[in-house]
């Protein structure tokens, strides 16, 4: 067992306009990326609730990508903005829960950057990897044991 | 000949004692409920034992109204025993409803609060480095002190919780109410919030002041402002937590000019009150790049403990994560 690679669990929230059709572009042009990547298709990088973020990570994800359109071209003119402010602070926020900021990324994907997609999700896996499993369900942590 | 009143009984956990008081605040109220009910357990007040509770038949306590967080091994058995005697349970302001603020502790753990509390105050004077233990033998005698927990619980992880009564502590109109109600057998659906259900900002002053669009540029804290008293806390750059946060608390900090810390926990839609409010706050920051926002994202001093000031053992991760606490 303990020669067996980790794989970690990405959950991935992609813009409808940008990013989604940026990773359907991956896949029509037959581009290979790690199937660690659980997408989810929200309407806007905006409509992203901190919630989800959280409880992504509380159901067990070792790391959550928020994708969206790049800074000017949001569908919804600024949602991409709150997303990025919502990021900014909420990692800081994890940081002090105890959850490595690596763990949660923000990219810009547009729909004709499949490759950028490709390449942001190796990245991103490869980098959870390193850092190994979340493990937010380790002793403690959920009931009231007796530590 | 009348028919026998209901039992009633008040219990406390980890909490520090405001929801005791909260209940004499009740003032002349205090009586008429009194007159209605009978307390049969009441350690703050009254001289009862747990042998007497443990005495009652299963059930016959009306109900039971449990304050305070739970974090130790004597809490957990209070509350198991007084959840069997007991038709209802009423979690009773914030630390049983949200964990509160012996919650914080949950960026913590036992060996981290035992280090600074018996060891590296200041004012610590500990020679021996004398710890608490649940177990010691002394001249004979078997003497034990209940086991302290990693982590601290709302009431409801512990126990089925009927209702819930929020606020630090909560409204003597909230807690009148709730009794009126029981009484009255005119009860909300189980699980409810005792307290109307929308957000702070609805009931204050001060939203009439807000701006066309609501910016801030830089945090403060409100030691180091003077704010005025009319104009919302928000737009002068101070971290108020009324978007997030339940009315019913009848606005007293508010009119005592100070923000909402978040005390009421957040409305029904919601579930974690400080990403909530970490979502709504993050929104107004005014500025859309990078170096800029992280200005005033570091302009916030502890973010976390700010937005889950009441409600982090409650929240979606609960705690800080265990292996990450030094």
């Amino acid at each position: 067992m303990s020669q067996e690679r980790f794989e970690p669990r990405v959950v991935g929230f992609l813009c409808n306009w940008c990013s989604y059709t940026g990773a359907d572009l991956a896949g029509t042009a037959r581009l290979a990326y790690p199937a660690n990547v659980r997408i989810i298709r929200v309407m806007c990088s905006g409509r992203v609730d901190p919630q989800f973020v959280l409880k992504a990570f509380r159901e067990g994800a070792d790391g959550v990508l928020i994708s969206g359109c790049h800074p000017g071209d949001c569908h919804y003119q600024e949602g991409n903005y709150k997303a990025l402010r919502r990021h900014r602070l909420l990692s800081k926020v994890l940081a002090q829960m105890g959850i490595e900021k690596e763990r949660f990324r923000l990219e810009w994907v547009s729909a004709s950057e499949g490759t950028k997609f490709q390449r942001v999700c190796e990245e991103f896996t490869e980098e959870l990897r390193a850092l190994g499993p979340l493990n937010l369900n380790g002793k403690g942590e959920t009931s009231h044991e007796r530590a | 000949m009348s028919e026998p009143k209901p039992k009633v009984a008040f219990y406390w956990c980890s909490s520090c004692g405001g929801c005791e008081e909260s209940v004499v605040d009740l003032g002349a109220d205090i009586l008429k409920v009194v007159a209605a009910v009978d307390i049969v357990f009441w350690p703050v007040a009254l001289d009862f034992k747990k042998k007497d509770v443990e005495a009652m038949a299963d059930g016959s306590i009306a109900v039971t109204f449990i304050n305070g967080a739970v974090r130790m091994s004597e809490q957990e058995e209070m509350v198991h025993l007084l959840r069997r005697k007991s038709q209802l349970i009423v979690a009773h302001g914030a630390c049983a409803h949200l964990g509160g603020i012996p919650g914080l502790g949950n960026f913590w753990n036992k060996e981290t609060i035992f280090r600074t509390v018996y060891h590296t105050t200041v004012s610590t004077d500990n020679p021996k480095g004398t710890e608490p233990l649940t177990k010691v033998s002394d001249a004979g005698y078997d003497l034990t002190l209940p086991e302290f927990w990693d982590t601290v619980h709302p009431l409801d992880h512990i126990i089925d919780v009927d209702y819930y009564l929020p606020g630090c502590a909560p409204h003597r109109d909230l807690i009148m109410g709730a009794v009126t109600a029981i009484l009255e057998g005119k009860l909300p659906p189980k699980g409810a919030v005792l307290s109307p259900n929308k957000s702070c900002c609805d009931d204050c002053d001060r939203n009439d002041t807000k701006p066309e669009k609501l910016t801030i540029k830089e945090t403060k804290r409100p030691s180091e402002i003077l704010l005025d008293p009319k104009t919302g806390f928000l737009a002068q750059g101070v971290i108020c937590m009324g978007p997030a946060t339940r009315s019913g608390c009848g606005e007293r900090c508010i009119e005592g000019n100070m923000p909402c810390r978040g005390c009421m926990g957040p409305p029904d839609q919601v579930t974690d009150q400080g990403a909530k409010f970490l979502s709504a706050l993050a929104s107004i920051l005014d500025a859309n790049d990078e170096p800029g926002i992280d200005r005033i994202v570091d302009s916030i001093v502890d973010p976390a403990g700010t937005f889950y000031r009441f409600s982090l053992p409650s929240s979606i991760l609960k705690r800080k994560k265990m292996e990450a606490v030094r």
